[in-house]
């Protein structure tokens, strides 16, 4: 009776006694759904552009930053070691293009996702054989107070990742409609071997999607890296972004960011309310179980392409 | 010409479908297993046997399990942990209850309880396939470990949150816990995995394993065949968990010998998927071979660098451990997605020939 | 008694019914309130230009697709709708335009997996390989056995179909459906990439199954030639309906039949 009480009735009224904790909470949650945005944003900008589900793509957001931090110890200013960083996912982009997607070209789905499993080994060891694997703070000077909106806080650095993330899916939005390149992308995404028979050059293509990931995946290193400090724990948050996905679909950029802020806002809520009622730590399975739910209703997410199954 | 296929003529459809048809298979598994039961025991080190081959034994079992699922039945699983961990708990709870019972009893029991939990979380994969089922797996990995860590019913309330393996004998002899000699728990894990092994065979070349790959590889011609594909999915993922859940059992009585949830978290899950990707995916005789590669390739790598007089720190060998398996993985998956076990079949197919080159 | 008589004679009353079946796909109707019999014995061809809607039809037969109006009345029942596990219980099998074959299999395997609604030992029995296990393997082989025989594929019986050429893909696609036993056989398009010689062997199959077997046979098929030679009775679908139905013969000298393949303008 107790239980239940405390599942079905007191979270919500602690919510409706104290309203503006619950607001603050919200945004706390929306803006850690931002950075789960960032990084679903990466999945899905391969896997529209060749349908492989990169598995690594939350290992490159840690080597991203590994990179960057350590260039800006080794002293370069922080634009240098930005620029330097950008060459660094661009260089992988190639070596991952020529060393493991040109091979495995026609296999099945399953084979390339266990290939990005192993990239993600491979790029953990790397990043952390070169730099080392202690935390790290990250600081480029983003402000670290707190805005004040009558009674709700906001954290500052929450905003500007904010503002960030929201410029950089406005340029690749308008990158992908208006651009050559872009419309080559969204080509190449719908079906690769019409594609081809056009004259569009896979490879190429390949190459500078992974490179925009990289490129995602380096902008959502800095922005949770000054937030959390860089670590290993970086890339099992990034684990996170798969339930993202999966409430958002998987080809879809809009489904991406709406997904990743109900992932964010509902897992902290659910801390928050919830939690101490089972005893804490649902953060670690909440997003999971609630994509599960949604999988059950709606298989191909909110926003995704729907399987339709031929003979 | 060591190999023979030639002159090896089935008089009836019964010896062409036995388990090893080639008589020279049969006598080579025969003396395998005959070397493993009555010589390994008597002249194999306290840590080889305790250290490399019960550790390697019970990984080829939960990889039996993995590669059931994934490798016939095409269902992608990143829970394998979790799976192992259910069996390792709640063997425990089921020994600890009943402290008369023989232990064998004991493990199956933890086996049967991840195969019901295993069903449960499979059930799922009939609406939903490939990569969204391995996001459901992933889903099973991290709440069933947060549930054992959190419910402390499920180790019996000890004040440690990770209470001891309990010692338990089998005629005469103690073969779980600490105090269990080396040879013992070899022995008693080694009977486990022949047996497994023998019946994961059986199961694989018959009409449970045909439906198993019928669904993993065209469900849709599968199903108009008659093949139920619920039935098949659960099957795949009652049988697999079943599997995993007798690894976790034997892992935590007979080689950590305590039972604790940091022991089946995710990266046992990959390390697992690691073993069945490189061991060979669809083969039984791969999983042994990648256990046995997966588990010992870090000690060996750590021996070289000893040996070459290399003076690197442990988190460094750590570093390049993931460097190597990342590596490895992409190499089999481009050159050999079938794994070492068909590089073992090219082998023996070259030894047919040999010295002749075709 | 002549070849056509003794075919009349085996051909008896009616063993499948489609009833007013109307299929749609969103805003696309792919079957529009198609009616047509087929009887037990018979070769039934359905024919039509590309896009009609023949695979469709052959997929609601079989259960894979369910029509938003009408029916399929099997064997005296009527089922609304089908499902595929009640439509390979009682004995419909299939084989499909683009071969579909489990390609992680041997031959002897695909077809072993056709007979697998025959087989009934628990699991238990098959972990041990005794008993029911044991027995049913072996008598199962032995079915499967002469239908290889039948199809002269014995020498590939242990090649993964995935290297198989595509012709010997198809037979052996055959060969799995024939390995159920079925009492209406369904073929979309068997003779479909072949040519001449492999078209006149299948073509034998497909005879000797309908006489041997005395299975009945649906066939898609766009060879006039072979559809003209082997069906007893034709169906003409163009765009989801039904234009013709008839003896190959009178299907011939259908003048809407003539107009939808020739090419005429739909006013």
């Amino acid at each position: 009776m107790e239980l239940l009480q405390s599942v079905l009735v007191t979270p919500f009224a602690e919510m409706i006694g104290e309203p503006f904790f619950f607001i603050e909470v919200l945004i706390g949650g929306l803006m850690a759904g931002v950075m789960y945005s960032l990084v679903a944003l990466g999945f899905v900008l391969i896997f529209k552009a060749s349908g492989v589900f990169n598995f690594s793509q939350g290992i490159m957001v840690l080597f991203a930053a590994l990179n960057f931090v350590g260039l800006m110890e080794l002293g370069l200013p922080i634009w240098a070691a930005f620029i330097a960083t950008c060459v660094i996912m661009v260089v992988l982009a190639f070596a991952v293009e020529r060393m493991v997607l040109r091979h495995l070209v026609n296999q099945e789905p399953i084979i390339l996702f266990m290939a990005t499993i192993g990239l993600t080994f491979f790029l953990e060891g790397l990043g952390e054989t070169f730099w080392g694997s202690e935390v790290r703070p990250l600081d480029i000077g983003i402000p670290d107070g707190v805005f004040e909106i009558g009674p709700v806080w906001i954290q500052q650095s929450e905003l500007v990742a904010a503002v960030v993330a929201s410029l950089l899916v406005t340029t690749l939005a308008l990158f992908f409609h208006y651009t050559r390149v872009g419309r080559a992308l969204r080509a190449v995404a719908d079906d690769h071997q019409a594609a081809l028979s056009i004259g569009i050059p896979l490879n190429h293509i390949w190459i500078i999607v992974w490179a925009v990931a990289g490129f995602v995946a380096l902008i959502a290193g800095i922005m949770w890296g000054a937030k959390l400090g860089v670590q290993f724990s970086l890339s099992v948050i990034a684990l996170k972004a798969l339930p993202v996905l999966i409430l958002g679909g998987f080809t879809s950029i809009p489904g991406a960011i709406i997904g990743g802020l109900m992932i964010g806002a509902g897992e902290k809520i659910a801390e928050i309310y919830w939690g101490p009622v089972f005893g804490g730590a649902i953060e670690e399975w909440f997003a999971y179980i609630l994509a599960l739910c949604f999988l059950f209703f709606r298989p191909q997410g909110l926003f995704g392409d729907k399987i339709i199954e031929r003979v | 010409m060591f190999y023979r296929e030639a002159g090896v003529f089935k008089t009836s459809y019964e010896a062409d479908m036995a388990l090893l048809p080639i008589p020279l298979d049969k006598y080579f598994v025969i003396a395998v297993v005959a070397i493993a039961v009555l010589i390994v025991p008597f002249t194999a080190s306290n840590y080889w046997l305790g250290s490399i081959l019960v550790p390697v034994l019970i990984l080829s079992i939960a990889a039996i399990g993995l590669n059931i699922l994934t490798g016939y039945a095409g269902q992608l699983s990143l829970g394998t942990g979790a799976f192992m961990a259910a069996g390792a708990y709640m063997s425990y709870k089921f020994v600890t209850a009943f402290p008369e019972i023989n232990i064998v009893v004991g493990v199956l029991a933890g086996g049967i309880s991840s195969a019901l939990i295993g069903m449960a979380f499979g059930a799922p994969s009939l609406r939903i396939k490939g990569f969204y089922l391995a996001v459901t797996t992933l889903a099973a990995q991290f709440f069933l470990i947060w549930l054992f860590q959190k419910v402390p019913w499920f180790v019996n309330y000890s004040i440690s949150g990770v209470p001891t393996a309990p010692p338990r004998e089998m005629f005469g002899f103690l073969v779980t816990g600490a105090e269990a000699s080396a040879t013992a728990r070899y022995l008693f894990v080694l009977g486990f995995c022949v047996v497994l092994a023998l019946i994961a065979r059986n199961l694989v070349r018959g009409r449970i394993g045909r439906t198993w790959m019928a669904i993993r590889d065209m469900d849709i011609a599968a199903e108009l065949i008659g093949i139920k594909p619920l039935h098949t999915k659960l099957s795949a993922f009652a049988i697999s968990s079943f599997y995993c859940g007798v690894a976790g059992a034997l892992w935590a009585f007979c080689y950590i010998n305590t039972v604790e949830p940091t022991a089946f978290d995710i990266n046992r899950s990959f390390q697992i998927l690691f073993m069945i990707i490189i061991g060979g995916l669809g083969s039984i005789l791969g999983c042994f071979l990648g256990a046995a590669f997966i588990f010992t390739l870090p000690i060996f790598l750590n021996n070289t660098a000893t040996a070459l007089g290399l003076d690197i720190s442990t988190a460094m060998i750590r570093h390049i451990e993931f460097m190597v398996f990342g590596g490895l993985i992409i190499f089999f998956l481009i050159v050999e997605p079938h794994g070492l076990a068909r590089l073992w079949g090219i082998a023996k197919e070259k030894l047919r020939m040999w010295p002749f080159p075709y | 008694m002549s070849v056509e008589q003794q075919r009349k004679e085996r051909i008896g009353e009616v063993i499948l019914k489609a009833d007013k079946i109307s299929l749609g796909f969103g805003g696309v109707k792919a079957l529009n309130d198609i009616s047509f019999d087929i009887r037990k014995g018979e070769i039934r061809a359905i024919i039509g230009p590309n896009g009609a809607g023949k695979s469709s039809m052959l997929n609601v037969i079989n259960g894979f697709y369910q029509p938003q109006e009408g029916n399929i009345e099997y064997k005296g029942k009527v089922y609304n709708p089908m499902r595929p596990y009640l439509a390979a219980s009682n004995g419909i099998a299939r084989t499909f335009q683009n071969i579909a074959l489990f390609k992680g299999m041997s031959t002897l395997d695909n077809m072993m997996t056709g007979r697998v609604l025959k087989m009934h030992a628990s699991i238990l029995e098959q972990a041990l390989y005794f008993g029911r296990g044991k027995k049913e393997e072996l008598e199962h082989r032995a079915y499967v056995e002469e239908i290889i025989d039948f199809l002269e594929i014995q020498a590939i019986r242990k090649t993964p179909v995935g290297r198989l050429p595509y012709g010997l893909q198809k037979r052996v696609e055959l060969g799995r459906a024939l390995a159920a036993q079925p009492d209406l056989l369904l073929l979309d398009e068997p003779m479909a990439g072949m040519n001449i010689e492999e078209k006149e062997d299948m073509s034998r199959f497909i005879i000797d199954v309908n006489e041997h077997f005395g299975t009945t046979i649906a066939l898609i098929e766009h060879d006039m030639s072979v559809v003209m030679d082997l069906s007893d009775r034709v169906v003409v679908l163009d765009y989801g309906k039904k234009l013709a139905d008839g003896t190959p013969d009178e299907v011939r000298a259908n003048q809407a039949v003539i107009d939808a393949y020739l090419g005429v303008s739909h006013e």
